[in-house]
């Protein structure tokens, strides 16, 4: 279907360590593990920027995607509190400011959307020892009745695992029945770093890398498209990075069931790993938040979609990274908690008109999607 | 005096010294109801731009304005950082360590976009004594602050003697190098004092004044000030009060505010305009602007809040910050602004042109009233710089790089006390 389209690079790198990933990159050649590492190492981010922009033009042309969507996150309640020190959300059942959503609190706080009508729900929260298949099945329905047309992209992976757990089932009796509620795609949180010291050290009680992995797959096999994220600064290091890409290059190989990778910024605040690390006030720079979302579509070659989480890199700088790779600004992201709790200094959600202005000023065309990135509108 | 610190040298708590304090009296936070600025608005007046070709630099401005709409933002950013790795070939990215003393809120010049000021009768309108702006510069001093940005509103209650006084006292009993008092002040100094502009910057630096900031200057573009500010001196006049102020031997640095509804032929008149101005006075050989620095209006709280503008977003701070760096070439730093950008925007606009991070800021009231507070702690800073490859350096407002055995700053230590004074 897509015509070729002659682009053109538009800087040279200038860091000598990049010339030989330049020319892989020009010549359509899959990236290396030492190119990707290369590519983190170095400070070349105009350079960097470039060769990401340089495959974003062939794959996307000018169009930047966004979705009207909103975030659920029906209850903060996880099992993992005490173990996931990088999270500021999850509460134990009994500690202050702990809540789970009746199934009617969530429908009202899904119909708080402003200007516009919500076309997709976000739907994530923690893992909740007691809440079954059942109640997601429900708030699944009961939202699809009430928002008609609405598509949903709800659970982590983490979260699947977890009802399997929970219930005594497989995971792929989880996915088929919230599959025939009508869930459409699956978000990409729970990866975090995949590497097994950094886990250990961040999420040591948490779905292991292998099974994070199965899950998409099985996903994937039952036609359920999903998303796939990498939790970046804090303690990974640049083998990390890449090692993880590696895993999600290798699966979208086998199966070509993602949709998009969004890499995650940590947010050091109010988290116990945070304050260990000394962190507390001091976020991702922008340096290294461009350098996720560059890196991730050059290595990333079997991947669409890049998307940037403006939530978490500031709206100025999401602006900035659609010269950087990115062809996808989330949403208009009504109400977000996850990230505000950890010291996002961003607001809850951004008005329709307001992204579309972004992507206009950064000189390129805005598309609202739908959740499998079909054009809804164009401006 | 003692030279300042060097950073190795300061214990762990100083090195990560938030704000020390502030004092000037905050509005209060945005309610249900609306802020400050919502609650008392003021009506939008229509601004139409003037024709690219009646300006001044005309058909400059067209030439740059096919630069920016033919030059992809990746080029611009390169040919930007081409210029400042020529400029600055030696991949240091400087700072000052410095606190802002804003002497005075009361103000008659009633801007739109500012949450600082109040008016004389209001019960939150204050003027700091002798004594309390000499603590608050034996503070920053305590911790290496090497200079006070002093900038208040233009009060008409304070004569001439009330500053010249101030700056003895200050060189008297708490000596550092005095930035202070942007061209709009100074001219409502002169009002006051009925007497000549070269007179009382004559005076001025006679008593102890040591450079000049850029306020005041927003869009050198006078329907852009009819608009935001109908009271402030016109563009003439502040280049005037700048070029005087060189021609005396003042160094000056100037700023550039976007997002307050102006056009990009509005920016570039007003960088062409400061570039003009530049070559006038390094012609003339005595002062000149050492540093241009851009920064974004920020509505919260003004009167402003709630007009139909469009407010800067990051590709105008990226672009604005590259473009300034390309047009105004004869200026040799350029400062990124993390106190209105944050600091991953600040960061960023070191690839885009500037050099320099601008100031630690132990204190900073201004930007502060409107909303948003972005001051780091210095390792913060430090840790940014060095996050894009670059040396973080502590300077003094001349530029030059502060040394370990350094006596206070060099470029007013001509002026200060014998040591034990």
């Amino acid at each position: 279907m897509a015509t070729v389209v002659q682009e053109e690079l538009r800087v040279r790198p200038s860091d000598p360590r990049l010339f030989r990933v330049a020319d892989n990159v020009l010549a359509g050649e899959r990236l290396t593990f030492e190119d990707g590492v290369a590519l983190f190492d170095s400070n070349d981010i105009l350079g960097i920027g470039a060769l990401a922009d340089f495959v974003n033009r062939r794959k996307n042309g000018d169009r930047v995607f966004f979705s009207a969507n909103q975030h659920l996150n029906p209850t903060n309640v996880c099992i993992l509190r005490k173990t996931c020190v990088f999270c500021s959300f999850a509460k134990t059942p009994k500690e202050d400011g702990a809540y789970t959503m009746e199934l009617e609190e969530a429908f009202h706080e899904a119909s708080m959307a402003r200007d516009t009508p919500v076309r997709e729900f976000h739907i994530v929260g923690g893992l909740h020892p007691k809440l079954k298949v059942s109640y997601y099945e429900d708030l699944i329905r009961g939202l699809k009745e009430r928002h008609p047309g609405v598509e949903i992209k709800a659970l982590t992976a983490v979260e699947i695992a977890h009802l399997a757990r929970v219930e005594k089932t497989t995971v792929d009796d989880v996915l088929i029945r919230l599959k025939d509620a009508g869930l459409d795609t699956m978000p990409g949180g729970g990866a975090e770093v995949f590497s097994t010291a950094v886990r250990a050290t961040i999420a040591e009680r948490k779905l292991g890398a292998a099974e994070w992995i199965d899950v998409h797959r099985r996903a994937h096999a039952l036609d359920i498209r999903t998303n796939c994220t990498m939790l970046y600064g804090h303690v990974e290091t640049s083998a990390d990075r890449i090692e993880h890409l590696t895993m999600l290059r290798d699966l979208q190989d086998e199966t070509g069931g993602f949709l998009t990778y969004i890499p995650l910024a940590y947010h050091p605040d109010n988290n116990e790993l945070g304050e260990t690390l000394g962190r507390v006030g001091t976020a991702t720079t922008g340096f290294d938040d461009l350098k996720n979302l560059a890196i991730g579509r050059l290595f990333l070659d079997n991947f669409d979609h890049i998307k940037t989480h403006w939530i978490m890199n500031t709206a100025k700088v999401s602006q900035i990274a659609l010269h950087f790779g990115v062809d996808d600004l989330e949403g208009t992201v009504a109400r977000e908690r996850i990230y505000h709790e950890a010291g996002a200094h961003t607001p809850e959600g951004m008005r329709f008109h307001e992204i579309i202005h972004l992507i206009k000023d950064a000189g390129k065309r805005p598309v609202e999607r739908n959740a499998h990135y079909d054009e809804v509108r164009v401006w | 005096m003692r030279g300042p610190a060097v950073i190795e040298e300061l214990p762990r708590e100083q090195r990560s010294l938030p704000i020390l304090s502030t004092v000037s009296p905050r509005r209060s936070l945005p309610t249900p109801e609306g802020s400050e600025g919502i609650k008392h608005p003021s009506a939008q007046p229509v601004y139409v731009p003037m024709p690219t070709l009646e300006r001044p630099h005309g058909a400059e401005i067209l030439e740059w304005m096919n630069v920016l709409t033919e030059t992809s933002f990746l080029e611009l950013a390169s040919r930007a950082n081409a210029l400042r790795l020529e400029k600055h070939p030696d991949n240091i990215v400087s700072y000052i360590v410095d606190r802002n003393i804003n002497y005075t809120n009361l103000c008659i010049t009633d801007c739109k976009f500012c949450a600082f000021y109040r008016r004389p009768k209001d019960d939150e309108a204050y003027t700091l004594s002798y004594e309390e702006i000499g603590h608050k510069i034996d503070q920053a001093k305590a911790v290496g602050g090497v200079q006070i940005l002093m900038q208040g509103g233009h009060n008409p209650y304070l004569p001439l003697d009330w500053y010249l006084g101030l700056l003895r006292y200050i060189k008297e009993h708490h000596p550092i190098h005095v930035h202070g008092f942007s061209a709009s002040e100074i001219e409502t100094i002169v009002k006051v004092s009925k007497l000549p502009l070269d007179e009382v910057l004559r005076q001025l630096k006679e008593a102890g004044l040591d450079s000049i900031p850029g306020a005041g200057a927003e869009i050198l573009v006078d329907g852009v000030r009819d608009f935001i500010a109908p009271k402030k001196i016109d563009s003439n006049r502040w280049i005037e009060v700048h070029e005087a102020a060189h021609a005396a031997g003042l160094h000056t640095t100037v700023t550039m505010m976007y997002g307050v509804g102006e056009t990009w032929e509005d920016r570039l008149e007003h960088m062409l305009k400061v570039r003009e101005s530049q070559a006038r006075s390094l012609a003339r050989g005595k002062g000149h602007y050492t540093a241009f620095i851009l920064w974004s209006f920020q509505p919260t709280h003004t009167e402003m809040e709630g007009w139909d503008i469009q407010l800067g977003t990051g590709m105008d701070y990226l672009r604005g910050t590259a473009l300034a760096r390309l047009v105004i070439d004869n200026i040799d730093s350029v400062q990124v602004s993390y106190v209105t950008q944050g600091p991953k925007m600040a960061q960023l606009a070191l690839t885009c042109g500037a050099n320099d991070f601008g100031s630690l800021m132990l204190e900073e009231n201004v930007v502060s009233a409107a909303g948003i507070d972005f001051i780091m702690p210095e390792a913060e800073i430090r840790r940014l710089i060095e996050d894009a490859g670059f040396i973080p350096r502590r300077r003094y407002q001349d530029y030059t790089l502060a040394q370990p055995t350094d006596e206070g700053c060099p470029c007013c230590a001509w002026r200060l006390a014998p040591a034990g004074t």
